[in-house]
């Protein structure tokens, strides 16, 4: 083991949290994502029913995963018991509150109970962003720009699931390809604000090198080919479902790709290092 | 108030690991677990090279972010400082694993011997299936501070109430006892010398010294 004096040393790949954790992250991005905006796009009625369906099947499958890498799955209830300060019990809180509004709003077709599980949904992906902020032994993970980089990576994942979804029931407009675009460029935009961060931070190697690997994905596939497809889809209208489906396929692809890379492979952890602050005396004496 | 804390010494520290044998013989931790562990440093370019020894483990935080985030509220912090988990209540969700800034905690899946799958007759009798899928850390052998404090006995002077790491350190280079107290060992220790504690950057407030007097 080699090191200057006071770097870091001894990081290495966290092994607790596998695919199963990035599942979560993705179909819990995606289907939060595409609830709220099935719920934006059916305003002013109740959201439509089966594409609300699909939202949950996201979030349901993520949690799903999640729940099979818990160590006791059994005492799975347990993870309720820290509103207080823990992200993941708030997760589970929104989730439950997500399904009761919109079971509410499905029994009974108030638009009110369709509103609220959007809200929920909203809450649910800041809820997930939070998760990965609070690791703060993961430097990839607690860069306070992650936050705005997993929202906007699961509106985007969520707008692309909408317009196929539309496509394949032959309803695709230009004013969905053109809220894609600003998406896809606000995500662009998150993504270069948090990788431009993380290169400044004192970040491990490998998670440098991973987040070059994220760069190129989300760079070509994530960014510039949803932007110039969802253009040409808005203005030559003949070319919507071809061009749509091209724009969503790719940004939906990039940004789940970029999931899994943050989660699994940019996860090195904190590591050692000695203080570069040495000091004399009683560490209480300044009180 | 009172707060345990450990300082390591690294000038005294030769790196024998004989804490981390006593951790594992007391704690009956299953191989490849080290609640306690020497770091072997090598820092620099031939030919200015320096090597140091640094123990290190759970910091026993004073604002732990493992205990922020854990969902189930198994992760707790003693009035003492010391920073402990209630096996019956950890779902396993490892969170707090990768919310330590420090390496400190383990989840072991399935149980684990050190010759296969068939225990030694120690390993046997000491096996605790309530650690299996669960989180696990140093305790700072709490039970045992407090098991001594029960008789009267100080943590950190009487063996009987101080961690099993700082009473088997050959070099005395691992000292335990209470911050709060000003006439304490580690208080002395921290007054006397230099000392630097590991990423206090993170505003965790980790409960671990290091003595280093730089040379």
């Amino acid at each position: 083991m080699s090191t200057a004096k006071f770097g870091r040393f001894g990081t290495a790949h966290q092994t607790s949290w596998d695919w199963r954790a990035a599942a979560n992250f993705i179909g819990g991005g995606t289907g939060s994502a595409l609830l709220a905006l099935t719920v934006l796009v059916s305003l002013p009625g109740a959201a439509d029913g089966p594409l609300a369906l699909i939202a949950l099947a996201f979030i349901g499958a993520g949690l799903a995963c999640v729940w099979m890498e818990i160590g006791r799955p059994w005492r799975a209830f347990n993870v309720l018991f820290h509103p207080q300060t823990s992200w993941m019990t708030r997760e589970a809180y929104i989730a439950a509150l997500i399904v009761v509004l919109f079971a509410a709003s499905f029994v009974t077709g108030a638009a009110p109970a369709s509103f609220a599980a959007g809200l929920a949904a909203l809450l649910f992906l800041y809820a997930q962003a939070r998760i990965l902020r609070a690791a703060r032994g993961i430097p990839a993970w607690r860069e306070p720009a992650v936050v705005p980089l997993i929202i906007a990576t699961g509106l985007v994942e969520g707008m692309s699931v909408l317009v196929l979804v539309q496509i394949v029931r032959g309803g695709a407009t230009g004013w969905a390809l053109a809220l894609l675009f600003a998406l896809v460029a606000g995500r662009g935009l998150a993504w270069t604000r948090y990788r431009s961060a993380l290169l400044a931070s004192d970040a491990p190697r490998s998670t440098r090198a991973t987040l070059e690997t994220m760069h190129r994905s989300l760079l070509f596939a994530g960014t510039a080919a949803p932007l110039v497809a969802a253009a040409i889809g808005v203005v030559a209208p003949g070319t919507v479902a071809v061009m749509g489906t091209v724009a969503a396929l790719a940004a939906l692809g990039a940004g789940w790709h970029a999931k899994f890379l943050l989660v699994v492979r940019a996860a090195q952890v904190q590591g050692y290092a000695l203080g570069n602050k040495l000091r004399r005396g009683h560490p209480l004496a300044a009180r | 108030m009172t707060r345990y804390v450990m300082v390591a010494d690294l000038n005294r520290c030769v790196g024998c690991q004989t804490c981390t044998a006593a951790c594992k013989h007391t704690n009956a931790t299953p191989p490849g677990v080290q609640w306690r562990k020497v770091l072997d440093i090598e820092m620099g370019e031939y030919p200015e090279v320096e090597r140091l020894f640094m123990p290190v483990g759970c910091q026993h935080c004073s604002d732990p972010p493992c205990m922020e985030v854990c969902p189930s509220t198994a992760t707790g912090r003693r009035d003492d400082g010391i920073v402990t988990i209630d096996y019956e209540l950890c779902i396993g969700c490892s969170y707090c694993a990768v919310a330590c800034p420090y390496q400190a905690r383990y989840k072991v899946e399935t149980p684990r011997f050190s010759y296969g799958d068939t225990p030694t007759d120690t390993e046997a009798i000491r096996f605790d299936p309530g650690r299996i899928g669960v989180a696990q850390k140093c305790t700072f052998c709490a039970d045992r501070i407090d098991a001594g404090l029960a008789r009267g006995l100080t943590p950190g002077l009487d063996p009987d109430a101080t961690p099993a790491c700082a009473n088997a350190c050959i070099a005395n280079a691992l000292t335990f006892g209470d911050l709060e107290d000003p006439d304490s060992n580690v208080s002395k220790l921290l007054g006397e010398k230099t000392w630097f504690r590991m990423h206090e950057e993170l505003g965790t407030d980790p409960g671990f010294y290091y003595l280093w007097d730089e040379k």
